[in-house]
């Protein structure tokens, strides 16, 4: 990408990215009632988040397995309430270590 | 002395904010590696971290400027990813005090990420502003240095130290996804039905040449469609549900 596209899509980030943050607070008086739309939003970050995770977590590391590790045990630490940072800090050990090791056989 | 420059307030601020500092630059060096595989410089990661602040929104920019994706697509990926912080934004709007004037609002809502949110949301009473503002100024600052940090250093890192970093940002999705799941078996089914469907989406024919991005907009858009129709919430309750 040249320099002017990469300020482009910069700039588009960003206004986007912050409309959305303002629009409700300028727009919406009330609370939102329509229930489709109510649940629409609802469940859009859960399953945002999710995709991107996976399977593009077995993708970026060196051996495969490594990822699919780190996301057996990510959600495992996650379910059981380990907070961001931690579980983030244990995904990238295992990676470590399990890439170091796969290097060994 | 106005309410919202209470110093208390910005104390308070500070103080809650710099965990969420600290874990946003380890995420935010992740964040960094790929950005910097998308051609930006560190200033250029820095400007577009501090302003956008929005990690998964980020990511899906960054995934699509790396494959030379059209302008469209890259505002299409900030509605989607982002579309939470409108729900978010529509909350927070009842936690401000209503004599607040009209240009704090929009810079409170501006502060908007998941976590600055959430301590927002979590404070008692109505929000002073002072508070939102320096709990999102000491984040933002490290989630931009961390980014920039990232963009400098993932070159000059070994392969296996950048491919172990760069699951960070993924740990801490999983970190988002999975408490709501345990609480709710609708999130849980809605985050169950991703993960397979995404999966599949890598491998099957057709669909496989997708880009990651492409991927994670027309999922969005077709799965939350899909559950929020099966398994619609219960609107009746107040709160954020």
């Amino acid at each position: 990408m040249e320099t002017r596209d990469i300020v482009i899509c910069i700039a588009l980030a960003v206004v986007t990215t912050n409309l959305i943050r303002v629009l409700p607070v300028v727009l919406i008086r009330g609370h939102i009632r329509h229930r489709f739309i109510r649940s629409f939003l609802y469940y859009v970050p859960y399953v945002t988040l999710s995709v991107m995770t996976f399977p593009s977590i077995v993708e970026t590391t060196v051996s495969p397995l490594s990822g699919l590790v780190a996301f057996a045990a990510g959600v495992v630490a996650a379910w059981r309430g380990l907070g961001l940072f931690p579980v983030a800090a244990l995904c990238c050990v295992i990676v470590y270590v399990m890439d170091f090791l796969l290097t060994l056989l | 002395m106005h309410p919202f420059m209470q110093r208390n307030d910005i104390f308070e601020g500070l103080r809650d904010g710099t965990p969420i500092a600290l874990g946003y630059f380890a995420v935010a060096f992740s964040l960094g590696i790929i950005a910097g595989g998308a051609g930006l410089t560190a200033v250029a990661g820095f400007v577009s971290s501090f302003f956008t602040r929005a990690s998964a929104g980020e990511y899906g920019v960054y995934t699509l400027m790396a494959a030379s994706a059209p302008y469209t697509e890259i505002v299409v990926m900030c509605l989607v990813t982002n579309l939470r912080y409108m729900l978010m934004g529509a909350a927070l709007s009842q936690k401000i005090a209503p004599d607040t004037s009209r240009l704090h609002r929009l810079l409170m809502a501006c502060c908007i990420t998941d976590e600055v949110f959430g301590i927002s949301i979590a404070h008692r009473g109505y929000t002073p502003p002072a508070y939102t503002y320096s709990a999102a100024l000491i984040s933002t600052v490290f989630w931009a240095s961390g980014c920039a940090a990232g963009i400098v250093a993932g070159g000059m890192l070994p392969v296996s130290v950048v491919s172990a970093l760069s699951v960070a940002l993924y740990g801490m999705f999983l970190a988002i996804v999975m408490p709501p799941s345990r609480r709710d078996g609708n999130v849980l089914l809605a985050v169950t039905a991703s993960f397979l469907t995404s999966g599949l989406c890598a491998v099957a024919p057709l669909v496989r040449e997708w880009s990651a991005g492409t991927r994670t907009i027309v999922l969005t858009i077709v799965l939350s469609t899909l559950v929020a129709w099966l398994r619609p919430i219960d609107v009746d309750a107040d709160g954020d549900a």
